[in-house]
């Protein structure tokens, strides 16, 4: 099921992405700030994340007491990209943020990379000191675009008025189109007080060098169905770029139909229905036994809008060793980067999913999938419960139980956020996503402090559901300030600290690989959370006794406004099972700890 | 293996950071560089020459083609081309031996283009081998500075550059 009701960008676009514009040229004469107010308008952005300072005032200016475009003071620039972050994940939409110029454009960058590499559409703009002063080291200068270039799709730095139309809708094109990705205009202060008339926003803008390509090859798709009969093991590995493209239901089908095992990334968690026989759960460094074993051994591996991420491969010459590998993806540079591949099938997951399908005949590998149920059952995840102490994987499993039960109630969806740690690995472990977009956390950079400031963007974005932001005793202090948008907003989001006293993913590499020596990672009591969220006027409580948790976490989500929830769970507990860095997937560490279950894995050789 | 590279870029500031960038960020080397606007002055044409073998050649040319700003890109290695790299070369000449400097010139066909006291400036245009022996030759009589272009390139005939084949193959 896809997000929310017909928003304000659904009205401004036709199905084919293109702004419905705004109309005839006006003779208006307009100043840049109001140029960008235009822009904004006609792209149907309904809400901006952002943070004023010299270089933006006359932009704020423009949008004092602008009522068609909501703004959200955050607290600090990194709330507002993270803010821009979770409102796109939430919805597929653009999100939008503005900074000023020199620290304000800074304090984007950490966010900017964070949605650089999970390939989340945004559109970033910074103040920036007039053009005549670009080169001095004039007061709040920072060479924005030449900082972001790495870690943008693509940035723009304004030097005419005129250009704002084009440049803006140059920008939401490429951050919404091919592979989305993250977008920076920076705009110069005089660029932003000049003046124009006879505005128009274009509905197109020529890109000559911007082509995505969106519909698969029809030998490759052939090819693959080829493969996909002939394959006796087969996997089916799903990433992000499937709910980028909203293609679960085409995975589904095509799934269903060649009984194709499925796993999926960290990002892929929600395209798949945690309770179908053929789903597998997350492969990689805190895989399922099952995912990471299945992928080992088949011989034919379907990857869709995934980047064989290293996290996920481990060594890569044992990743899939004896596998054929089709690769669906919407970037060509992502085919053959890490692995290589035999089918190479450039387009959009669902246009390819769409294209695929006729031509693959349903079928099933009986052995195999007797194999994966094997594993599935006897190697299940799960996690011992005691009676003084919180598990971290109970709290986890405990709020997915309670969280079904809201839904239920209240008709409420529920989505998660996170942070990175133990607290973030587990609930990809332990917490049934049933939808896309439903688990929406940092992947490819690990960023912590997104989780809080995501939730307040998802919130925004979906004012009707549930949203938790599960996080650590280590990230929320990494952006807690959000915790006045949550007050200010009156923004209903539910955060629950899994507080195990540790930068606990950190203890457990020391753990693991540097003989227990836990420097710097030890948070002890940290601070008073129950303070810190009584001080914005936000209603908390703290449990450590497994007996109090269920009644804690119903108070929790059903509490009509914000609240946070400080968890105690057991300080020294690891997220198994663990594949080192660098090692082979089928190699996990834990798997007896994880399982319960002690032998090793019978291996099913290939029958070729 | 050396390749040669053709690049048509939008004709705007910050391109050539762009292309330099993704190569530094991605390990990947460039041994000569020369950029220029074409015949269409809103189009720069960059010609690169990098070491890379043949699945590095493939990330690279897929990585620039991701660059909003890089309209078309051709591997020339392969095709008939020209090149050409264009040097001066300051020489030290005393008139005991500036004869014989000039007649070294001239089997190259290359040119003085300034003449001083104590120096000769020598203007030679070919390709890398034909620079590099000017090079050799000039040596023993003491080069006193060298500036060398990049590379520039251009495939022969009435056919332009080729568009790399953007379409994946079956491997
Ligand atoms: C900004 C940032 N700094 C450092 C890290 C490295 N790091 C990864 S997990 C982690 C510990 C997180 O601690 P906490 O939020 O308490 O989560 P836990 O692992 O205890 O669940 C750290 C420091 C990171 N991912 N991001
Ligand atoms: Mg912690």
């Amino acid at each position: 099921m896809e997000a929310a009701a017909a928003s304000a960008w659904d009205e401004r676009h036709q199905p084919n992405g293109q702004p419905v514009g705004a109309g005839s040229p006006t003779t208006e004469t307009l100043t840049g700030a109001d140029v960008l107010v235009r822009c904004l308008e006609a792209e149907g952005v309904e809400v901006i994340f952002g943070y004023p300072g010299g270089a933006v005032l006359p932009i704020y200016d423009a949008i004092y007491n602008h009522s068609s475009l909501r703004h959200i003071l955050v607290r600090h620039e990194a709330g507002a990209v993270h803010a821009a972050d979770g409102y796109a994940r939430a919805t597929g939409r653009p999100g939008v943020c503005l900074a000023t110029s020199g620290p304000g454009a800074t304090n984007l960058v950490t966010g900017l990379a964070t949605a650089y590499m999970d390939s989340i559409p945004l559109v970033a703009f910074t103040g920036n000191v007039a053009t005549s002063l670009i080169g001095r080291d004039a007061f709040q200068e920072a060479d924005i675009t030449g900082i972001t270039m790495p870690i943008t799709k693509h940035n723009f730095l304004v030097q005419r008025v005129e250009d704002l139309p084009h440049i803006i809708r140059a920008a939401f094109t490429l951050a919404t189109t091919g592979r989305p990705g993250p977008v920076l205009v920076d705009l110069p202060k005089d660029v932003v007080t000049a003046t124009m008339t006879g505005f128009r926003y274009p509905a197109r803008v020529r890109l000559r060098g911007y082509k995505p390509t969106l519909h698969g090859h029809p030998r490759q798709l052939e090819a693959a169905a080829r493969e996909i009969a002939q394959a006796k093991q087969p996997v089916l590995y799903l990433g992000g770029g499937v709910i980028a493209a909203g293609a679960a239901q085409e995975v589904l089908a095509l799934a269903e139909r060649a009984q194709l095992p499925t796993t999926s990334t960290l990002m892929g968690l929600g395209a798949f229905p945690p309770d179908h026989p053929l789903w597998l759960g997350m492969l990689g460094m805190h895989g399922t036994p099952a995912a990471n074993w299945a992928v080992t051994h088949c011989d034919l591996l379907i990857a869709v809008g995934a980047r064989f991420d290293d996290r996920v491969t481990g060594r890569t010459d044992r990743f899939a060793p004896r596998a054929r590998i089709i690769h669906i993806d919407i970037d060509p540079a992502e085919i053959g980067k890490n692995v290589e591949v035999h089918v190479p099938i450039v387009g959009d997951a669902k246009k390819v999913l769409q294209a695929l399908l006729p031509l693959v005949e349903p079928k099933e590998e009986p052995a195999w999938l007797a194999q994966i149920a094997a594993w599935k059952s006897q190697y299940r995840l799960r996690y011992q419960t005691r009676s003084d102490e919180i598990m971290p994987q109970e709290l986890v499993d405990r709020l997915a139980a309670k969280a079904e039960e809201h839904e239920a109630a209240t008709g409420r969806e529920v989505v998660l956020t996170a942070d990175v740690g133990q607290h973030q690995m587990w609930a990809a472990q332990f917490y049934p996503f049933r939808r896309p977009r439903s688990y929406i956390n940092s992947g490819g950079l690990g960023t912590m402090g997104f989780g809080l400031p995501a939730a307040i963007g998802v919130q925004v974005a979906r004012p009707e559901a549930t949203v938790v932001c599960l996080t650590g005793d280590g990230s929320i202090q990494m952006n807690i300030q959000e915790l006045d948008v949550v007050r200010s907003q009156r923004l209903p989001v539910k955060v629950i600290i899994m507080n195990n006293r540790y930068l606990g993913m950190v203890r457990q590499w020391q753990e693991l690989f540097y003989g227990r020596r836990y420097s710097h990672s030890a948070l002890e009591e940290g601070p008073d959370f129950i303070l810190l969220a009584q001080a914005y006027g936000i209603p908390a409580a703290r449990v450590d006794r497994p007996s109090q948790l269920d009644a804690a976490l119903e108070e929790a989500l059903n509490h009509p406004g914000p609240y946070l929830l400080d968890v105690r769970v057991r300080p020294e507990e690891n997220c198994w099972p663990m594949v080192p860095a660098g090692g082979a997937i089928d190699e996990m560490l834990g798997v007896e700890e994880a399982t319960g279950a002690g032998q090793p894995a019978p291996v099913q050789e290939v029958r070729t | 293996m050396k390749r040669t590279l053709s690049i048509l870029v939008e004709n705007q500031s910050g391109v050539l950071a762009r292309v330099a960038g993704l190569f530094s960020r991605r390990g990947f080397n460039i041994e000569s560089l020369s950029v220029a606007p074409t015949e269409d002055p809103t189009l720069s044409r960059i010609t690169l020459v990098t070491l890379v073998d043949e699945k590095e050649l493939e990330q690279l040319t897929k990585q620039l083609h991701k660059l909003v700003d890089v309209v078309k890109i051709s591997d020339i290695t392969e095709d008939d081309h020209i090149e050409r790299e264009l040097a001066l070369i300051k020489v030290a000449a005393q008139p005991s031996n500036r004869q014989e400097i000039l007649q070294v010139v001239d089997i190259f066909r290359a040119r003085v283009v300034d003449v001083s006291e104590r120096s000769v400036v020598v203007e030679v245009t070919g390709d890398q081998a034909k620079v590099d022996a000017m090079e050799q030759l000039l040596r023993p009589y003491g080069i006193r500075e060298m500036v060398r272009t990049g590379k520039v390139a251009m495939v022969r005939g009435a056919r332009t550059a080729p568009q790399v084949v953007r379409e994946e193959r079956a491997g």
